[in-house]
């Protein structure tokens, strides 16, 4: 019996080790991430790169300015056509919705989550270049503006429901409408947290590569207006990461740190804001 | 005259004063204001209130005791249709507000002129000045120069400005339980209410908040009509005219506050008020 | 919801009568303005969903007319003659994936055991929040990784290491590239261990505590209540995080394109280059040269579209019954 109940405690002791362990090899990949993109990409990170456009081909120096520029541009074109659909469509949700068309609409835009982004680059591909012949800024940011309706959705919809009932009754006994209640109030009182969950979708769809490759394409030169190929940080990481030229392979490090850190600057951010709840939440 | 007492325990309210005799009172006008007929109400196919029937005086305070899960609060709702917030709930008969029936009447209108205070304080999260304001912005009620006069006049009603003239720009939730109630029936205050509906308003206070909102019930007395839910039978006969005793969704007995309590009809009633059950 | 009250006793009229009136306040104070604006908007997300599955049918008409179902089954891509075959392709993805997921689920699951289950909550808090900013991490900045610092790893180091001991195997012979499929394998494994723990930790926080605490109270050992009672009970949301995962692996691009070595070709050897379905689209659809070819790569992506729809629903229903029975399990 003893030497049983020794075993066992063995076996107890080795399992959490072993567990342990591979939650360590888990997260140690994140550090290893993180520490050479720390490590390469500061030391090429240089204000040339901020600042030039890239030099023409096999010639070193340049830099990445318009990428950063063009990101910024398909970022705000997915935040303006992704954001007020998921923001509305969740108020729909979870204020007005009848049962079967809130199921539809939930399984619909979990579904849209589940799309491959290539897939979605196609969709953008069918929809906005080939009727235009060229491709453009819209296109790309309409890929990622789908790609982040359903996270907005999904966000809006919870923090919504979060907002207890006490202070939806207490606008309603003072008269308001139902849409002036949730204007006025239940709204107001979770648009911190919605944001942040905008936030958090913006930070994903930021680093998405694939499905600019044929919608914003890439662009050497600064893009003239909307209508243009459009650099972008992730396709210049990838155009100069498989490339020949050891400069550009630099230049991939140090736009890949920029990449990351705004990624993870905004990931870490915007859990802080919503581990943090207001008063009113707490209900 | 209106004071119930427990064996031992009695509570004065300071500064009450129940100037009017009762014949004085009677000699007023007795208007119904809210005349109620026959009202069953259902969860889905659950009943929950059966043939309520009762009128509540205008000017005067109305009370409705009863146990827990009697169906008095599920009534108050009723009465400014807070009940049209739950899908499955159900409304039938006769609910006269002036003789006109609330159910034809624009419901946001409606609880313009009927207020409601809940039974725990539920501040909105902004300031105490835009806590109270909120009712008159919505309702597009007061130009922007008479706001802060209302908004003062209402907190002087709830028997708050004295303590919160200074910070009126502070969040409403840094006041203290008591603060916050009062602050709600400021806020429900703010837009003239004809009738005032209060769900157990003092539930989660302590006595001297209790006292405090019971005075200023006593001076709304007259120019409006309040109807208090309540499961504290003293308060009830502290502060009401007339009072409803609810049992299982069922009025057993309506009637003076004094009759209720010195002299019920009903059997089931003065279990209740000698306390041998609820 | 405020909803219209129905009155059954009194006349039609006085019901209808009432309907009206609601309707009409609803629309002066702009409730119903609201109510269509928003739901006009949750339409909308139905709308593109449709219209996604539409573009990608009507897209790829061409090769369903020249190919049929041989499309699937054919191994030739070759766009000069127009022959287009899917198989390189499936195969690439099924084997990248799958062996992804062989490496990636004990990992995962025992790192989810301990998140939830053995480590103290702090260490736990901490941990898992790692392990989520690790999902966060784009795939071109892991495929930036993957080219500089994997690859030179598995062709200088690792595959000898393989040749040397395993190289009786065909899957680990022929000349050592550093890219390829073994590469492939290692990066999708590092993506889907994210979503493998965080998902799996979840379904296990949400055993109720009475089974833990009755296997404890048996005098099991905290692993045997873990593996014995917790891990089953919590069993079909772990199959269900191995189906979310192995969504997102199929899907993955850019990590996968930048190691994988882009040939179209089938082989046992895991040292030898291959493709993927994300992998190929993203590669030649610029360079697509003719309708046939485009539409071929369409109709790749809508072989991927249904296959990822497919499993992510069925992931999603294992991991609904999970979190949702408070009871007995299946």
């Amino acid at each position: 019996m003893k030497s049983r109940l020794a075993w066992r405690k063995f076996v107890n002791g080795f399992m959490l080790s072993l567990t342990g362990l591979c939650a360590l090899v888990s997260v140690s990949v994140l550090l290893v991430v993180l520490g050479y993109l720390g490590w390469n990409g500061w030391q090429y990170l240089t204000w040339t790169f901020l600042t030039h456009l890239p030099a023409p081909v096999g010639e070193t120096g340049g830099g990445m300015a318009n990428a950063i520029v063009g990101s910024g541009t398909l970022l705000l074109i997915a935040a303006l056509t992704g954001i007020p659909t998921g923001l509305l469509g969740g108020i729909y949700l979870a204020e007005f919705g009848g049962k079967t068309f809130t199921f539809l609409v939930r399984y619909t835009a979990d579904l849209l989550n589940g799309v491959p982004s290539i897939v979605m680059g196609i969709f953008a591909y069918t929809l906005v270049v080939l009727p235009m012949h060229h491709f453009s800024a819209w296109a790309g940011g309409l890929a990622l503006g789908v790609m982040l309706i359903p996270i907005v959705l999904r966000s809006t919809e919870d923090f919504l429901r979060a907002v207890p009932m006490p202070l939806r009754e207490g606008s309603l006994a003072l008269g308001a409408s139902k849409w002036k209640a949730i204007v006025t109030i239940v709204v107001p009182a979770s648009i911190r947290a919605i944001a942040t969950g905008a936030l958090l979708g913006l930070a994903r769809v930021a680093g998405e590569t694939a499905p600019l490759l044929f919608t914003s394409f890439n662009n050497q030169y600064w893009s003239h207006g909307l209508n243009q190929p459009t650099a972008s940080l992730p396709v210049m990481i990838y155009v100069y990461a498989t490339g020949p030229y050891a400069d550009w392979h630099r230049q991939a490090w140090a736009a890949g740190f920029i990449l990351l850190m705004l990624v993870l600057v905004a990931n870490i951010g915007a859990r802080l804001i919503l581990s943090r709840r207001s008063p009113a939440l707490r209900g | 005259m209106g004071d119930v007492t427990e064996p031992g325990v009695m509570i004065r309210v300071p500064g009450y004063e129940r100037a009017m005799a009762d014949s004085e009172k009677e000699a007023h006008e007795s208007v119904m204001k809210i005349s109620v007929n026959k009202l069953d109400f259902y969860y889905g196919v659950r009943q929950v209130l059966f043939d309520i029937s009762l009128q509540i005086q205008e000017g005067r305070i109305t009370a409705l005791i009863g146990p827990s899960g009697c169906g008095k609060s599920t009534f108050l709702r009723t009465l400014n249709r807070m009940h049209e917030t739950v899908r499955s709930a159900r409304a039938e008969g006769e609910v006269l507000l002036d003789g006109q029936s609330i159910f034809e009447m624009d419901v946001v209108n409606l609880r313009r002129r009927v207020g409601m205070v809940f039974q725990k304080s539920n501040p909105f999260p902004k300031s105490i000045y835009e806590n109270v304001a909120y009712g008159l912005k919505v309702n597009g009620m007061a130009r922007r120069g008479l706001i802060g006069e209302v908004v003062e006049k209402s907190l002087r009603r709830a028997a708050l400005w004295e303590e919160v003239k200074d910070q009126l720009h502070k969040s409403a939730y840094a006041l203290s339980g008591g603060q916050q109630q009062r602050l709600c029936i400021a806020r429900a205050l703010a837009i003239d209410p004809e009738v005032l509906l209060l769900d157990e308003p003092c539930s989660a206070l302590d006595p001297i908040a209790t006292a405090k909102i019971e005075e200023l019930l006593f001076a709304l007395e007259g120019t409006c009509t309040i109807v208090i839910v309540t499961h504290n039978m003293q308060q009830a006969a502290r502060v009401a005219d007339h009072t409803g005793f609810f049992l299982l969704g069922k009025l057993i007995e309506f009637n003076k506050t004094d009759i209720i309590f010195k002299n019920p009809a009903r059997k089931e009633t003065e279990d209740y008020i000698t306390g041998r059950f609820g | 919801m405020p909803v219209p009250i129905e009155n059954s006793s009194p006349s039609k009229a006085q019901g209808s009568k009432r309907a009206l009136y609601s309707f009409f306040r609803r629309l002066r104070s702009g409730d119903e303005i609201a109510h269509l604006i928003v739901l006009a908007f949750a339409a909308l997300i139905v709308l593109i969903t449709l219209l996604l599955v539409y573009e990608l049918w009507t897209h790829s008409v061409l090769p369903r007319q020249r190919f049929g179902w041989n499309f699937l089954v054919t191994s030739k891509w070759d766009p000069v003659f127009e022959h287009f075959g899917a198989l390189p392709f499936i195969y690439g993805t099924l084997i990248t994936s799958s062996l992804s997921l062989v490496l990636a689920l004990p990992l995962g699951v025992g790192a989810a055991i301990f998140l939830a289950e053995l480590a103290p909550p702090r260490i736990s808090h901490g941990l898992t929040f790692f392990v989520e900013l690790l999902a966060a991490v784009p795939s071109v900045i892991l495929g930036l990784l993957g080219v500089f610092l994997l690859v030179p790893l598995l062709r200088t180091e690792v595959e000898p290491f393989l040749k040397a001991t395993l190289g009786f195997l065909p899957f680990f012979q022929g000349q050592m590239y550093g890219i390829g499929l073994l590469a492939a394998v290692v990066i999708l494994t590092i993506m889907i261990i994210p979503f493998i723990i965080t998902i799996s930790r979840e379904v296990l926080l949400a055993v109720p505590v009475e089974q833990r605490e009755a296997a404890l109270a048996l005098g099991a050992t905290r692993w045997e209540a873990t593996w014995r009672v917790v891990v089953p009970y919590a069993k079909t949301g772990i199959y269900g995080s191995i189906f979310l995962a192995l969504a997102r692996a199929l899907g993955e691009t850019m990590a996968v394109t930048m190691v994988i070595g882009n040939d179209p070709r089938i082989s046992a050897s895991l040292f030898a280059p291959g493709y993927t379905i994300a992998a190929v689209i993203a590669n030649e659809f610029t360079e697509a040269t003719g309708n046939l070819y485009l539409q071929s790569l369409i109709e790749l992506g809508l072989v991927l579209f249904l296959v990822t729809i497919i499993i992510n629903a069925l992931a999603r229903v294992l991991i609904l019954l999970t979190t949702r029975q408070g009871t007995a399990h299946p």
